[in-house]
């Protein structure tokens, strides 16, 4: 099976969350609560148990790029898609201690919801805030399935197939990165001067399967610049750990040994 | 500019009148979210802002008040088995062995209901056995409190039937072996919750993953000595590892306030931070000091134990609700994340 990936590029959104709305039918999501935010026309804030697509509304006072350049006040609105980043290495994954959450045939992360007891290790685990549990009427933690459903009979996901502009792009991951890249480079000739691939290889998580193309830094978008996979801290807690107790253990033996 | 009013009809929509509006609207609209600086000219987020609104980029923990009290009682249960066997290896008197092993035993049939009733599916806890992952820590942690309960167990059973006169070897050797085997699987139980939250994406516990484990593990004996004192146990023994566990955390206190770490500010500020210092101070210098001035009087040696019992247990929740904020805390992340690439 080829290992399968998105590609959101945030210079093609609309904002039309068209994507929001196929990934609740399609998956059956319940609603994430009818809150006006203020926030642009984002009223859903983030990513969580029941927002598995997320679109993004950025307000940038920013001149540079073709859009309003010339205007007294520039300012760019810029949208974006986000969505749970399957990673290669993956922190939900390894934190699960049920072994509901798996890697499917296509390179996803998938949470098995007749598995998950909701202990919630996933949901502090993840270094982009993506996973969460659902409090009120479940318990389980939930995330994005990268529809597996879907993908097993050679659909493309819901969000994917319903984005009008081709904003979300389904396909292999080789390939996408390599579309991802060219996507970049034809940007930036085209004056997008902070556009940029978002994939990070070089930490510990060693890249994501739903890369995106966007303008400005990662944190723009809430997306951490070097995320780290959680279990990369294991090592050094863990001998903290063994060298404490066996210094804990001498000294509750030396104070026995002692005086009785 | 003059405005021709009538009573009878709506106010005209004047300049001024829309001016008011405006007022109104600035005056009674909810504030914008904090951190948030906007641009007044353009409306429009300033340059030097960083991040989605203010808005966080973690997920809080999910964890409610059960999960802390494990932390607390589950340090102390493995502590006490290492207190038991010590005491065993060098002779002490048997009813202290025995209270420090029963401790355990219950400290162990107690962690399992709270964990449970914290899962989202508590009908599913059994699942927790379905496999077993040293990448997890959650799974590590899980094998660990069946084991110790285990073990602790037949340690327990091995002392009562010593005390009541069965000598058979098969006893001796359930004693001994659950009561080591007890102390070992205690001692993992006092520290992995420290790693447990080391190795997380939350920035104040993962910037802490050196300092949680050897923190719980002081705690937890500080906590199991605490109890045995306030029973009754006013030995030698208790009295040194009284001094040394509220000693370390005296150092632990200090560490805190001289180091100035990026990811630290819960542990300063807000009431993560305000129960922290306070547990901080119970845990140490408090119960240090009272020690040391009344070390000789029993009442002394109590308040000492209850100091650092009542420190040991806000500590846990301190470090959980330090947790929350650190996972509200988008620019912290940001700062901490470009301050590694650099």
């Amino acid at each position: 099976m080829p290992t399968t990936a998105f590609l959101t590029d945030a210079t093609i959104c609309i904002g039309c969350k068209a994507c929001e709305v196929a990934c609740k039918e399609w998956n059956e999501v319940p609603e994430d609560g009818y809150l006006w935010t203020g926030l642009s026309y984002d009223n859903t804030k983030a990513l969580g148990a029941s927002t598995w697509r997320h679109v993004l509304f950025l307000e940038q006072p920013v001149a540079s790029g073709p859009h309003l350049a010339d205007t007294d006040n520039p300012f760019r609105w810029v949208f974006f898609s986000d969505v749970c980043k399957h990673c290669v290495h993956s922190g939900c994954l390894e934190a699960c201690p049920t072994g509901s959450i798996v890697r499917t045939e296509f390179g996803g992360v998938f949470v098995q919801k007749d598995i998950c007891n909701g202990c919630g290790y996933c949901v502090v685990s993840c270094p982009f805030g993506v996973i969460d549990k659902r409090f009120h009427d479940d318990g389980r933690a939930f995330k994005c399935t990268f529809c597996y459903d879907r993908q097993k009979v050679g659909l493309m996901p819901a969000c994917a197939t319903a984005c009008p502009t081709q904003s979300i792009q389904f396909g292999e991951l080789d390939e996408l990165r390599e579309r991802g890249k060219n996507r970049v480079a034809e940007l930036k000739a085209r004056g997008y001067g902070d556009a940029q691939l978002y994939n990070p290889t070089e930490t510990s998580v060693g890249g994501i399967h739903s890369m995106s193309v966007i303008l400005g830094e990662p944190e723009a978008y809430n997306l951490p610049p070097a995320p780290e996979v959680p279990t990369s801290y294991l090592k050094s807690a863990w001998t903290s750990a063994l060298v404490s107790a066996a210094i804990l253990m001498a000294i509750v033996l030396a104070a026995f040994a002692i005086r009785l | 500019m003059s405005t021709v009013s009538n009573s009878r009809t709506k106010p005209k929509a004047t300049e001024e009148r829309l001016e008011e509006i405006r007022e109104s609207a600035r005056r009674e609209a909810p504030p914008p979210p904090p951190d948030i600086a906007l641009n007044i000219a353009t409306g429009a987020l300033k340059p030097e802002q960083t991040g989605y609104y203010g808005l966080p980029l973690l997920k809080p923990p999910t964890w409610t008040w059960e999960v802390p009290l494990y932390f607390f009682l589950g340090g102390i249960s493995g502590m006490s088995a290492c207190i038991a066997f010590a005491a065993l290896v060098f002779g002490a008197p048997t009813n202290l062995i025995r209270f420090a092993l029963w401790m355990g035993l219950i400290g162990a049939s107690i962690c399992p209901a709270l964990l449970i009733a914290d899962l989202g599916r508590p009908l599913r806890f059994l699942n927790m056995l379905r496999v077993f992952k040293w990448q997890s820590a959650m799974s590590m942690g899980s094998w660990i409190l069946v084991g110790f309960s285990g073990c602790v167990f037949v340690a327990v059973v091995g002392i009562e039937l010593v005390a009541r006169g069965y000598t058979y070897p098969v006893v001796t050797v359930a004693l001994w072996g659950g009561a080591a085997a007890a102390a070992l699987t205690g001692l993992l139980l006092a520290s992995y919750t420290g790693v447990l939250l080391g190795a997380t994406a939350n920035p104040v516990w993962n910037q802490n993953r050196k300092l949680l484990p050897a923190h719980f593990l002081t705690s937890g004996l500080g906590g199991a000595v605490g109890i045995l004192e306030l029973a009754g146990f006013l030995v030698p023994a208790t009295q040194i590892l009284g001094f040394v566990t509220s000693g370390i955390e005296t150092g632990i206190e200090i560490l805190l306030t001289v180091r100035k770490g990026v990811a630290d500010k819960p542990l300063h500020h807000g009431v993560s931070g305000r129960t922290l210092r306070v547990a901080g101070m119970l845990e140490g210098p408090v119960a240090l000091l009272i020690r040391a001035i009344w070390h000789a009087e029993p009442w002394g040696r109590y308040a000492a134990a209850s100091c650092f019992l009542l420190g040991a247990l806000m500590s846990r929740y301190a470090w959980i609700w330090a947790g929350r904020e650190s996972s509200h805390d988008a620019a912290t992340l940001f700062a901490l994340e470009r301050g590694k690439k650099a």
